[in-house]
């Protein structure tokens, strides 16, 4: 293992620090727990509160700002956090309100939210939670715990985020959460796996010439391995299996996400997105925006995901409102 | 014997397989079942070392789950806390466990997994372990045998559910993503249940 850090044990505590050290002007950490709030509170809206295992970066820390999320937990790496976390952090970003929890589906993150929730309306706050499952990879529901939440979430987070923003009732924000959530797709690969610190060594082998498609983002094995292909197969690939969904047709517009998985260059990236943006331009779909970096990341892995997010007049309104966070600012 | 001593034996053999539960789970699943539940016994013991010398089992048990909770993460966090949650609520009062409480609270453990994971038998999960071990240990107290020998064979059946887990592929956590690339692989959850089960015999065996 080779990594630039201090102690395999310490390394969310050292990053949420580091975070808040240097960006000051947006986050400030709860005392005591590990949860990362905006520098300045905003009262009198509906709080949104997300997080989930550690590894991710920028995700969900780096989404908290004006315009996205008022809360982030973090948990240890690729660990759910645990409810007293959740907890604190809804009781701290309530206004009165109410909070909506956005939860990417693995089992271990929808129950520990769930008992923070439970605990939180035990406390007579009003808690609501969206549920994100846009990989497309894991194919038959019904043999498994569904979809899990990856990229498609900042979407969420950004549309959500922008829609609490306008004062709207905790009711409408989860809607247009919702909403996102039923037409956002994504589909991912890795070239390379990711190494857990307090593990030591690599979630999986790769041989050299073999990809793994249809991966999560957190270093477990994805569907099916191949032979390495080129960027434009790979991009045909990812965008095939988004598309098969069907619920993509010819005029309509679509946010995109070319997201990294942590150890990929941009340059890889945007040939990637190159042939993305060819493909659905073919189709034709309307590319309103297209987000391209490291958006929802798996530690140090090598890889891409592609999310595709169908709009409507609601949805591109909030889309292209002002944000104003670490990792994503717009105007 | 002790509550607090039998507590201690669980989890440090859970703190002592912690790499061997993580290899399972970087086949299976994210690589940090063992990592979590090592985590949280490792919070939990000196809770439990400064409990009272009353062995007011379900106190003790009550503090396992709470300390569980926040401190595991992950599935195994909710699930085993909820579980050592209902146990001591199966318990209430109790300083001496005799065979029918135990049994009471190996169910109540195995419902709370339940109410709150939604999984059922055959889904490759700890129930795989859990649920085969009541069974065997309910036919224990049929044929007449005390706590400590329906125990043994609670965990002999344990352990037979974790090599079924080999057989079956995931429906449930992580795991259900590989789809059938899960066959062939021990479920780290079963096999966490089975090490706790098992040096809770090995300790009340060599307490008698
Ligand atoms: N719904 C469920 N019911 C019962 N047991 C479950 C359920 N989901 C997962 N498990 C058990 O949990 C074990 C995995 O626990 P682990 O601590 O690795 O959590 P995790 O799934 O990785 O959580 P997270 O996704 O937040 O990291 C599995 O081996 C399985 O036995
Ligand atoms: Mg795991």
């Amino acid at each position: 293992m080779k990594k630039i850090i201090n102690n395999p044990d310490n390394v969310v505590e050292e990053m949420l620090n580091g975070m808040t050290a240097s960006q000051p002007q947006y986050l400030k950490r709860l005392k005591g727990f590990d949860v990362i709030v905006r520098a300045n509170k905003k009262t009198d809206k509906v709080a949104l509160v997300s997080g989930g295992g550690s590894g991710h970066e920028p995700a969900h820390a780096g989404y908290v700002g004006r315009g996205m999320l008022d809360a982030a937990v973090a948990g240890p790496v690729f660990t759910s956090p645990t409810p007293d976390q959740i907890y604190e952090a809804v009781k701290e970003v309530n206004t009165g309100k109410g909070v909506l929890l956005i939860i990417k589906n693995y089992s271990g993150d929808v129950m520990n939210f769930e008992m923070a929730a439970e605990m939180a309306a035990a406390d007579g706050i009003e808690v609501e939670k969206v549920v994100t499952n846009d990989d497309v990879a894991v194919e038959n529901s019904t043999w498994t715990i569904g979809r899990r939440g990856i990229a498609g979430t900042v979407l969420v987070h950004k549309i959500a985020g922008a829609k609490a923003e306008t004062g709207a009732a905790l009711a409408d924000v989860k809607k247009a959460a919702e909403k996102v959530i039923a037409n956002v797709r994504s589909m991912g690969m890795a070239l390379s796996p990711c190494t857990v610190p307090a593990a030591g060594k690599p979630s999986f082998t790769l041989p050299d010439n073999q990809m793994e498609i249809g991966i999560g983002i957190h270093g477990e094995p994805g569907t099916h391995r191949e032979a390495i292909r080129s960027a434009d197969e790979i991009a045909q690939q990812l965008v095939d299996k988004i598309l098969a969904e069907n619920i993509y047709n010819s005029g309509d517009e679509v946010a995109v996400i070319i997201n990294g998985l942590g150890a990929t260059p941009l340059m890889e990236l945007y040939i990637l997105s190159h042939k993305v943006q060819a493909i659905l331009k073919e189709k034709g779909l309307k590319m309103v925006k297209t987000y391209v970096g490291n958006y929802m990341t798996s530690l140090e892995m090598a890889g891409c995901s592609v999310t595709l997010l169908k709009l409507d007049d609601e949805l591109k309104e909030l889309l292209l409102a002002p944000a104003d966070t670490p990792a994503l600012v717009q105007f | 014997m002790t509550v607090k001593d039998a507590i201690k034996e669980v989890g440090q053999a859970v703190i002592k397989d912690k790499v061997f539960l993580t290899d399972l789970d970087q086949a299976i699943g994210d690589g940090d079942h063992g990592i979590n539940m090592a985590r949280g016994f490792e919070s939990v013991l000196p809770k439990i070392a400064a409990l009272a010398d009353d062995n007011d089992v379900a106190a003790a048990l009550k503090a396992v789950g709470m300390g569980l909770i926040s401190s595991v993460g992950g599935a195994a966090g909710p699930l085993y806390g909820t579980a050592f949650l209902r146990a001591a609520g199966a318990c209430k009062g109790k300083t001496a466990i005799d065979a029918a409480t135990a049994k009471a609270m190996l169910d109540a453990a195995i419902k709370g997994i339940q109410d709150r994971g939604k999984a059922q038998q055959g889904e490759k999960t700890m129930l795989d372990a859990l649920i085969p071990a009541s069974d065997a240990f309910a036919d224990g107290i049929k044929a007449g045998k005390n706590a400590v020998e329906c125990l043994g064979d609670a965990v002999q059946a344990a352990e037979k559910g974790v090599e079924y887990t080999k057989k079956i592929s995931a429906t449930k956590g992580r795991a259900s993503y590989l789809g059938e690339r899960s066959i062939g692989h021990q479920d780290p959850g079963a096999t966490s249940s089975t090490i706790m089960l098992t040096a809770l015999y090995k300790y009340l065996k060599q307490e008698r």
